[in-house]
């Protein structure tokens, strides 16, 4: 055989296959980001969050029906006039490094997320002191009762209050940290994150899952996979092509215009793994005119409604749902009180308000994503509705990031400020009024947008104190007819993206985010 | 020669400096805050201020591009708004994937596109030379993703050859390596080689009318040492500079390809660092690539001398 064809016959067999070796239980996902930050108490980025389950553990956590569960907590006390509670961790929870989990790890861990969560910030101003008694125990005493402290340590979403060790959770809450020690039930291997490519997780042996079944973000953590890789695809189309052709087991979020073709393959599953979903939401800058009015706010009430934006951005109504309840459909606070004739695109009633608050037809600016596909049609919808509710629109576009940098400006609009944007929460941010980012009407002290309204600010701090679920209930829906008046901000539907997997992929949690124990691939 | 290249390499100097101050104030005077993209959606206007003091963008202008030009002249690139780690690690991690996607794009856009292109020119007016220069139109007028995705369906979803996207490392297996090179070269090598395919067709077809082309011919000299040594080789200047400019496009292209591909390197890293608006990596990385295009640019005049002993520095 000559030298070339030797050399023709090696490329061909180095050619041979795409398959390469890898170990039965190393599960590759494709995740909505890539992983960028690594501390999920310094950002609220969701894929921060995503990695903080996969290394972190929680003293709570929120089961399939969104009740609150220990976690790392064996048995917890409440004092009859519930102003103290004392907590017992589990036995044999590990640190990553095998050292034992202490009393003094989880109040230094608290009092960090604190520092950082907003729920967490309202949380403490009920505190009085926070310390270990031991190894294993530590107490928290209230100066009055709230209904919010278990929930809030069982926080579900960003910022989540996960535990660190104490020389990790004593970093400054405004910096990162650079130690990655968790106690959760896969280890992360800094060796082979490469940021851009892949970021690799492998499963810690000496974790102790809890007794009981796995059910939402609680329950037993039972670890099926040796290791976890999530690959930084970027591009959706390559992402859908890479788990048909089983280039990967896990998309996260592929989006709707792709999942006809998901769905035509029948070696891929799609799970519906988040109930709740997602919600748009339209927020208005109540610092600047014409905003700056509430009658003006309500006109868009009126104006607007959510099927609209929903067909427009999600399509298909298996995958959307028109809801009222400010504070998510499905969950035990979802009320319609005070949207009533609301969100249902009266535009005469638009125009009538417009007229009475006199408003004189300068346009307003609408800032617009191009390139998030999950928000991109959200702004031309919003122009055309409420330019027929009597508005006249300036809808500027840019990429998310500006729009991300020129909402938080407060300046006039014709010196780079803004009037209105659009985003989208995921519901297990905003399921009550503490929580809720935009609901917060502390004006400097509130998100973005500065709503500013002293009667809101105080039914949050009623339902902060309140303890009594059903007296919960009653406040929000004091808040909802509050925001019907305030018009802090609009919500404009919920949606749902579920996860695409290969078929031989199972066990995906119901939760309030994508987590990984539980699922095994055969 | 040798001073001529400490000259040209004096030359840079400048360059590089107004390449350093226009990416710097581009990327001030643009819209986008780094610390509001940092912050998250909870965050009140003070968190925000705080992120802005601690990653210095407080500072006035001509403050923030003294210290970080002082930092680059001691060789500190500084540190990504956003991955804990120094721009120069970033950037030594992301090099391979774009060295090796870069180079073998223009070994195969070289190999290709000169035969092809002396071929054309050779078969004048026939159908071979509206073929190549057909494909030559296709392959200017194309995008770089149409290209790609287009590959990525034929060979890797239909056909199953090759892998759909990522990348492997020349460590982990030389065979993971090319097969998943294959892809993204050729998807960057199309406009390359209809860039050099026309550039070597009209030199070599301009050659061909040379008298000392007729003259051997006449001597009986064979067709193929004809193009291959007496054409091809005078015609080589064009074709070389060609190649040469041709390298900007190939920046370009890595930007796109090795998002279509998800290859982990530098083009990836721009786009990723220019979303997140993170500061040091792009500039870091735009200078790196102004780098890599001076020094490209130098070698190509100094390949001159091996086509053309006539020209002399």
């Amino acid at each position: 055989m000559s030298f070339a064809w030797r050399m023709a016959a090696f490329a061909a067999a180095a050619l041979a296959g795409t398959s390469v070796a890898q170990a039965q239980t190393t599960l590759k996902a494709v995740m909505h980001s890539d992983v960028k930050i690594l501390d999920p108490i310094w950002t609220t980025a969701y894929i921060v969050r995503n990695h903080g389950y996969m290394i972190y553990d929680t003293l709570f956590a929120l089961d399939e029906k969104g009740e609150v569960k220990p976690q790392m907590v064996d048995t917890y006390t409440e004092s009859p006039d519930k102003l103290t509670y004392t907590f017992k961790l589990r036995d044999g929870l590990l640190w990553h490094d095998e050292k034992p989990v202490t009393a003094e790890d989880c109040v230094a861990s608290i009092k960090r997320w604190s520092a950082r969560d907003p729920l967490g910030q309202k949380v403490m101003s009920f505190v009085d002191t926070i310390s270990a008694s031991d190894d294993k125990t530590f107490t928290i005493k209230l100066k009055s009762p709230t209904g919010l402290l278990l929930f809030a340590l069982g926080k579900p979403s960003s910022n989540v209050p996960f535990m660190m060790p104490k020389r990790v959770a004593e970093t400054d809450p405004n910096t990162q940290i650079s130690d990655f020690t968790g106690s959760g039930p896969f280890k992360f291997k800094q060796d082979e994150w490469k940021p851009g490519d892949k970021i690799v997780y492998v499963k810690f042996d000496k974790y102790k899952p809890r007794s009981e079944p796995a059910s939402g973000l609680a329950g037993g953590k039972v670890v099926k996979l040796d290791r976890v890789e999530w690959l930084a695809i970027s591009d959706h189309q390559q992402a859908a092509n890479a788990l048909l052709g089983g280039e990967i087991d896990y998309y996260e979020q592929p989006p709707h215009d792709l999942i006809p073709l998901l769905k035509s393959d029948k070696s891929i599953k799609l799970v519906d793994y988040n109930p709740l979903g997602l919600q748009y939401t339209l927020r208005p800058n109540h610092l600047l005119p014409p905003f700056n009015n509430p009658k003006i706010r309500q006109a868009m009430f009126y104006a607007l409604n959510q099927k609209d934006f929903l067909d427009a951005t999600i399509g298909n109504p298996d995958y959307y749902k028109v809801c009222k309840a400010i504070f998510v459909c499905g969950t035990a606070l979802a009320t319609e009180k005070g949207m009533e004739n609301l969100l249902e695109s009266n535009f005469k009633r638009s125009q009538e308000l417009l007229k009475e608050a006199g408003y004189d037809g300068t346009p307003v600016v609408l800032l617009h994503s191009t390139d998030l596909q999950v928000l991109t049609n959200l702004a031309p919808v919003a122009k055309q509705l409420l330019e027929k509710g009597g508005f006249k629109v300036d809808m500027q576009s840019s990429d998310w990031q500006t729009v991300v940098s020129r909402r938080t400006r407060k300046d006039p609009v014709d010196k780079g400020g803004w009037n209105l944007m659009l985003t989208s929460w995921v519901s297990a941010d905003i399921l009550n009024p503490v929580m809720t980012g935009f609901i917060n009407a502390s004006c400097d002290k509130a998100a973005f947008g500065w709503p500013c309204d002293a009667e809101m600010e105080k039914l949050r701090d009623d339902f902060a104190r309140e303890t009594d679920p059903a007296k919960q209930k009653e406040i929000v829906e004091k808040v909802q007819l509050r925001q019907r008046e305030v018009v802090t901000h609009i919500h404009l539907g919920q949606y749902y993206v579920p996860i695409g997997t290969r078929g031989n992929i199972s066990g995906i949690l119901t939760a309030a985010a994508p987590v990984f124990w539980n699922i095994e691939k055969k | 020669m040798l001073g001529y290249i400490l000259r040209r390499l004096l030359a840079t100097i400048p360059v590089l400096l107004i390449v350093a101050v226009l990416v710097f104030l581009m990327l001030r005077l643009t819209p986008g805050d780094p610390a509001a993209v940092i912050a998250g959606d909870n965050a009140t206007s003070e968190q925000i201020a705080m992120i802005r003091s601690r990653l210095g963008l407080d500072q006035p202008i001509l403050t923030q591009f003294l210290i970080w030009s002082g930092n680059l002249l001691s060789g500190n690139f500084g540190e990504s708004f956003f991955f804990k780690k120094t721009v120069a690690e970033l950037i030594v991690g992301r090099l391979e994937p774009t060295v090796s996607l870069a180079l073998t794009t223009i070994v195969i856009a070289v190999l290709v596109a000169v035969p092809l292109g002396v071929l054309a020119a050779y078969k004048h007016g026939t159908w071979i030379d509206r073929v190549v220069m057909g494909f030559s139109v296709l392959g200017f007028s194309v995008p770089v993703f149409v290209i790609g995705y287009a590959l990525i369906y034929v060979f890797a979803i239909t056909l199953n050859w090759l892998p759909i996207q990522g990348y492997q490392s020349i460590s982990g297996g030389f065979r993971g390596f090319l097969q998943r090179l294959i892809l993204p070269s050729l998807t960057l090598s199309v406009i390359y080689i209809a860039l050099i395919a026309r550039m070597t067709r009209a030199s070599v077809l301009e050659v061909l009318g040379e008298d000392y082309i007729r003259t051997a011919r006449a001597k009986g000299q064979v067709e193929r040492k004809i193009l291959f040594r007496h054409a091809l080789k005078n015609a080589a200047v064009p074709i070389v500079t060609v190649i040469g400019i041709g390298v900007a496009l190939l920046i370009g292209g890595v930007v796109v390809t090795e998002s279509v591909f998800s290859i982990p390197g530098l083009g990836r890293l721009t786009v990723d660092a220019v979303l997140a608006r993170d500061y040091p990596t792009i500039q870091a990385v735009i200078l790196l690539f102004s780098v890599v295009y001076i020094a490209i640019n130098l070698c190509v005049d100094l390949a001159y001398t091996l086509f053309d002993p006539r020209i002399r520095y």
